[in-house]
C-alpha cells in the first residue's frame, strides 16, 4: 500500500516538472507531518532529520548529477532522481533509518523517527 | 567570431569527438596493446602492422544525459561508432564496461541499443554501471543484457585464445564504501581460473576499477584485494574499466590496468570539487583539457606507456 502511493507521488511530481512547476513536497493532507531532505553538493542535507511517526519525507535532487535514496535495511528505495526530481517515503514505525546514495556509498544519511 | 576563434572551437569539438572515442586493444604476439581509436582509425596501416584488431572498449556512454556537460551524448555515442565503423579491419569484439544508460530507463536503453545496431562488429559484451542498475527493482539492464551471465553479471569467455572475464561490482555498495564483487563472485573466479595455463592471455573488465584511485569518492572496489592475487601467476593481465569519465592507467608486474575515457562527458579529476559529477568545460578551454592519448607501441603490457596529450 505504501509502496503504490509513493509510486503516485512520484508520478504527480514528474507531471509537476512536465508543466515546468517546482516540485513541491506532497500534499500535508497526505501526512502528518511533512519534511524534506535536499540532495546537494554530493550529499543529504539535513541529517540526521528526526520526524514523527507517520511522517512522509521527501527527498529532492538539486545537484546536476543523479542520485538515489537506498535503505540500509531495504525498508525504502528510489529509483534514479535526476536533477529536481523527488522521492518520498512514509515512515509509520518509530526507529532509526540509515540510508545512501547507491551511485555515491559516500553520500549517508539518517531519518530519526519518534 | 574571429576566424581564430572559429578554428579553435572546431579543434575543440574535433578534440571532444576524438576524447569521446574508445580504445582499440590489439593483439600482438599473444599480448595486448592498448592503442587509442582514432589515432588507430587516422593510421590504419600503421595500426594493422600491431596486429590484429582484436577488441575496441566503449565506456559510460550515458544515454539519457542531456545537461550542459554534453547535451548530445547520442552525438557522441555516433561519432565514435563512425570511428570504429571505419577503422580498415574490424575489430572482433566490441566490451562496453557499463553506465550504458544515465537513468536505467527503458527508452534509454532502447536509444542505446538502436545505437550500437550501427556498429558493424556485432558481437557485443556489457558490464553494468551503477547507472544501470539504478531502477527500483533492477531489472532493467538484465531484462537487455543479463543473457549472458544467467542474471548474475558476471561470466566468461574464450576469444582468439584470450580468456575474458566479466564482472560485476555495483550491486553490493556498502554505505560510505566502495564497489563490491562479493563471496560468490569471488569463490566463481577462482573455479572459473583453475587450471587455466598461465601463458593465457587474460583480460578482466568491470565497470568501478578494481584498485582504488580515490576512495573518498568511491574510484575502488573494496574486495578487489581477493582478486588481484588470483591473477597474479598469468603472464599477460589486462584490467579494464570505466566509471571515472578519464584515462588512468597502472603497471603492477604483469597486469596492466586502464580505465577509459566517457562517449558522454568528462568528470574532474580526483578529489577537485564536490564529486564526481559532470564536468562543465566552456569550449574554449575544451582542446586544452580533453586531448588524445598517444600511441605507444610495445610488445609487452608490462613496458607500454599510455599518455595523454593535450592538444592546445
Amino acid at each position: 500500500m505504501i509502496l503504490k502511493r509513493t509510486r503516485l507521488l512520484l508520478t504527480a511530481a514528474g507531471m509537476l516538472m512536465l508543466w515546468g512547476v517546482e516540485v513541491s513536497i506532497p500534499s500535508a493532507a497526505e501526512t502528518s507531518d511533512a519534511t524534506k531532505v535536499v540532495v546537494k553538493d554530493f550529499k543529504f542535507m539535513p541529517t540526521p532529520l528526526t520526524v514523527k511517526a507517520g511522517s512522509t519525507v521527501t527527498w529532492t535532487n538539486k545537484d546536476d548529477d543523479v542520485h538515489t535514496v537506498v535503505s540500509d535495511t531495504g525498508a525504502f528505495k528510489s529509483g534514479a532522481m535526476d536533477t529536481n526530481d523527488s522521492y518520498s517515503f512514509k515512515f509509520d514505525k518509530p526507529g532509526t533509518y540509515h540510508f545512501t546514495c547507491s551511485l555515491h556509498p559516500r553520500m549517508v544519511g539518517t531519518i530519526v523517527v519518534q | 567570431m574571429s576566424d581564430e576563434s572559429l578554428l579553435s572551437r572546431r579543434n575543440a569539438l574535433k578534440c571532444m569527438a576524438y576524447g569521446g572515442a574508445g580504445t582499440l586493444f590489439a593483439l600482438s604476439g599473444g599480448v595486448l596493446a592498448p592503442i587509442d581509436l582514432a589515432m588507430a582509425a587516422g593510421d590504419s596501416k600503421g595500426a594493422a602492422k600491431l596486429g590484429r584488431p582484436l577488441f575496441v572498449q566503449i565506456s559510460d556512454t550515458h544515454i539519457g544525459f542531456n545537461k550542459e556537460a554534453n547535451p548530445d551524448v547520442n552525438g557522441t555515442l555516433t561519432q565514435t561508432i563512425d570511428i570504429v565503423n571505419g577503422m580498415a579491419e574490424q575489430p572482433a569484439l566490441i566490451i562496453h564496461t557499463g553506465d550504458i544508460t544515465h537513468l536505467s530507463k527503458p527508452a534509454e536503453f532502447d536509444t542505446a541499443q538502436q545505437l550500437f545496431s550501427r556498429l558493424r562488429t556485432t558481437e557485443m559484451h556489457t558490464v553494468p554501471g551503477e547507472h544501470d542498475t539504478s531502477d527500483a527493482t533492477v531489472t532493467e539492464y538484465f531484462n537487455r543484457f543479463g543473457k549472458a551471465s544467467g542474471n548474475k553479471g558476471y561470466y566468461s569467455f574464450d576469444h582468439a585464445g584470450v580468456h575474458f572475464i566479466g564482472l560485476i561490482n555495483v550491486l553490493q555498495f556498502k554505505p560510505g564504501g566502495l564497489g563490491t564483487l562479493g563471496a560468490d563472485q569471488l569463490a566463481w573466479v577462482a573455479a572459473d581460473l583453475k587450471g587455466r595455463s598461465s601463458s593465457t592471455p587474460i583480460v578482466v573488465f568491470a565497470h568501478m576499477p578494481l584498485w582504488t584511485i580515490y576512495e573518498p569518492w568511491g574510484w575502488g572496489t573494496g574486495d578487489a584485494d581477493q582478486l588481484l592475487p588470483q591473477l597474479r601467476r598469468f603472464g599477460s593481465v589486462t584490467v579494464l574499466n570505466g566509471h571515472i569519465h578519464q584515462i588512468v592507467q597502472k603497471v603492477e608486474g604483469n597486469m596492466t590496468f586502464h580505465t577509459a575515457r566517457s562517449t558522454s562527458y568528462p568528470q574532474p579529476a580526483a578529489g577537485v570539487g564536490s564529486g564526481p559529477g559532470p564536468l562543465k568545460v566552456p569550449s574554449d578551454q575544451l582542446a586544452a583539457m580533453l586531448g588524445i592519448t598517444s600511441v605507444s607501441v610495445v610488445k609487452h603490457p608490462s613496458t607500454l606507456a599510455l599518455s595523454d596529450t593535450a592538444l592546445a
